[in-house]
């Protein structure tokens, strides 16, 4: 072990010591914290006489701290409670810590440890948050425990999908479709006009850089209170990075290659497809990328300058002011849902077209 | 000389079309109002009464630049600064949280960088996440953050700063990783003849490699600073800052207001990116990193 895994065996084995030592001496909470600090110590104790030094211990250590927290979970825990809750997370954190040191053995364990450890770090960190929600007592009208919001997600799926329909399927998608498709066309208008790529290009460099989410008040004055307000504003906010990045990637072709297609006689069209647009792909996608998340912030802010009375940043808002923050959470999982999502597709469907770029390539070396 | 022309030309020709397209619209849209208005009084109008009187509505769809730039002239040089309508008392206050959520993004992202690039069990299990935090549209639910660290009794410039900070940290993150990654492998070799400790490593070769993907990360980080503090400004009641006046315009169809706020805001992003630009230039130079 290296000396930092060292450093966190003995941290976890302290803090179990302490939360053993306060359920024993100092009122426990349950039994069961009682007993799973006891199992997290022998745990620690183990890496000082090295017997049975495999990974999996540690991470079963881990697990068992978690398990035994959650079930005797309640509001107002004793401080044994958090000492495990401590304790189980330094021998988490030791465990993966310890198993990315097995990952060069074989590249099918490899791939699956490095899926497996950010969920697992996903998973942590929704379980600390239900822990301080319901074991500090947290009043939901600051913060709802995962659970709570689970509850209520479930229990409104309906509003939730008219509110996405709304938001996402009507104004950032249509949004996004045309202010992506309108600035790829006039990219490579402006890609054939040497003047108006001198001219255009510092000032949409400039414009992307702007606060253009300022523009939604004037937006729905100009377009009303519907759909197509916001998918204004998002076609302007998409159209700049988009724009940039498209004329930047259509530069991107080195003369060598263009050279090599004219002496193949290729016409501009060719030239066109069969060269500069899949060099231009990686940029494209980087502009997509940007653009996903700006899409949805666009829709949902234009959201609270006048809406009808469905979509994301409608509900949040007037939620936010009945103080129904379990709801406002739902929506803000419906956003984060549909953000990723899109997110991960586009990556998908960007490692699809442009499978050939070096940072996509398997590193063999 | 005439590089410095034929770099210029281009641009003012470009932002001139634009100006010109954007007074063809400001008649165009606002003159069936305008002609209504005629008609109401029952007035003989010409082409050139329209154009004129098109330019100068205290509510237009759309107003003139030239409106634009003597509202803000108005608001800014010939309001005092304490008063509650000078653009200068609002776009300090959002000046002032900007810069504090920027400075605590930069320093969070070069720290969270730091961590992942020197410790492989952050790498893998936070980077996902770092990526995963910027698919939530946290400006949309800023308004919510900000109402609710209210009620637990953060108030005034924090608040608006976290917003600021969470976008903000996020382009630094990326740019220092790939920066604090990004020496020569030649040079790490070198280091190691040396005998140089991690210590030594990190100190003398990642961190000077890394300063220009830095100030790349902060110009971006500082636009985007910005649009945090605006939208963090929206529901604080309308009270102050660029994006109160904003809410306040729209509210009471102030369309001068607003354009004069959002081209105040534009002005200050412009001004921000280019110190940060600035300072980056003159770093860079003295560290002998540019030509």
């Amino acid at each position: 072990m290296t000396g930092f895994q060292t450093l966190l065996s003995r941290l976890g084995a302290a803090t179990a010591l302490l939360a053993f030592a306060s359920g024993l001496f100092g009122g426990s909470t349950d039994m069961a914290v009682v007993g799973g600090s006891l199992l997290l110590l022998l745990a620690g104790v183990r890496h000082f006489t090295g017997i049975l030094p495999h990974v999996g211990i540690d991470l079963g250590a881990g697990l068992v701290g978690m398990a035994v927290l959650f079930l005797v979970l309640d509001s107002g825990m004793g401080a044994d409670f958090w000492w495990l809750l401590v304790a189980s997370w330094l021998f988490s954190w030791l465990a993966v810590e310890r198993g990315m040191m097995s990952l060069t053995n074989s590249p099918v364990l490899s791939n699956t440890l490095l899926l497996a450890v950010p969920v697992f770090f996903g998973m942590w960190i929704i379980f600390v948050w239900q822990m301080l929600a319901v074991g500090l007592d947290i009043p939901m009208v600051l913060l709802p425990s995962p659970a709570q919001i689970a509850v209520r997600f479930m229990a409104s799926t309906a509003v939730l999908w008219a509110d996405f329909q709304q938001t996402f399927l009507k104004s950032a998608l249509i949004g996004y479709l045309l202010g992506c498709g309108s600035a790829f066309i006039l990219a490579i208008i402006i890609d054939r006009v040497p003047f108006l790529q001198r001219g255009l290009l510092p000032v949409g460099n400039f414009v992307s850089a702007l606060p253009v989410i300022g523009i939604a008040p004037i937006m729905v004055m100009w377009f009303g209170f519907d759909w197509q307000s916001k998918a204004a504003v998002v076609v302007v906010m998409t159209f700049f990075p988009m724009l940039v990045n498209t004329v930047a990637g259509l530069q991107a072709s080195q003369a060598m290659e263009r050279d090599l297609l004219r002496t193949y006689a290729s016409s501009y069209f060719q030239l066109l497809v069969k060269l500069r647009l899949p060099t231009a792909a990686p940029f494209i996608f980087n502009a997509l990328k940007i653009n996903s998340t700006l899409a949805l912030i666009g829709a949902i802010v234009a959201e609270f300058f006048g809406t009808p009375i469905v979509g994301l940043g409608f509900r949040i808002s007037t939620e936010v002011g009945r103080m129904n923050l379990d709801m406002v959470w739902a929506e803000i999982v419906v956003a984060a849902l549909a953000g990723s999502i899109s997110y991960g597709l586009l990556s998908l469907l960007e490692k699809q077209v442009t499978f050939w770029h070096p940072s996509n390539r398997r590193n063999h070396s | 000389m005439n590089a410095a022309v034929a770099r210029v030309f281009p641009i003012a020709a470009v932002v001139a079309a634009i100006m010109i397209v954007w007074y063809g619209f400001t008649v165009y849209l606002n003159a069936p109002w305008q002609i209504e208005k005629y008609e109401k009084a029952g007035i003989e109008w010409q082409m050139e009464d329209l154009v004129r009187d098109t330019m100068a509505l205290d509510r237009p769809i759309l107003p003139a630049p030239h409106q634009i730039v003597s509202e803000i002239w108005q608001t800014t040089v010939e309001k005092k600064i304490t008063s509650k309508r000078s653009l200068i008392y609002h776009g300090g206050i959002t000046l002032s949280s900007t810069l504090l959520g920027f400075l605590m993004g930069t320093v969070l992202g070069i720290g969270l960088a730091v961590s992942i690039v020197e410790n492989r069990a952050m790498d893998k299990s936070l980077m996902p996440w770092i990526i995963t935090s910027q698919t939530i549209p946290i400006l949309a639910i800023a308004p919510m953050i900000i109402v609710v660290l209210n009620s637990i009794g953060l108030t005034g410039l924090l608040p608006k700063a976290m917003i600021s900070t969470y976008l903000s940290f996020f382009p630094v993150v990326v740019g220092m990783v790939k920066g604090l990654r990004s020496p020569d492998p030649m040079h790490i070799d070198l280091m190691r003849t040396y005998k140089a400790t991690r210590m030594q490593l990190f100190w003398k070769l990642r961190l000077p490699t890394s300063v220009p993907y830095l100030f790349a990360s902060m110009k971006v980080a500082i636009a985007i600073s910005l649009v945090g503090a605006i939208v963090g400004e929206l529901p604080t009641g309308a009270i102050a800052g660029l994006g109160a006046r904003l809410l306040a315009g729209s509210y009471y169809g102030q369309t001068i207001q607003i354009w004069s706020a959002l081209i105040s805001a534009a002005c200050m992003a412009a001004v921000l990116i280019s110190i940060v630009g600035l300072v980056s230039h003159i770093t860079l130079k003295r560290m002998g990193l540019q030509q």
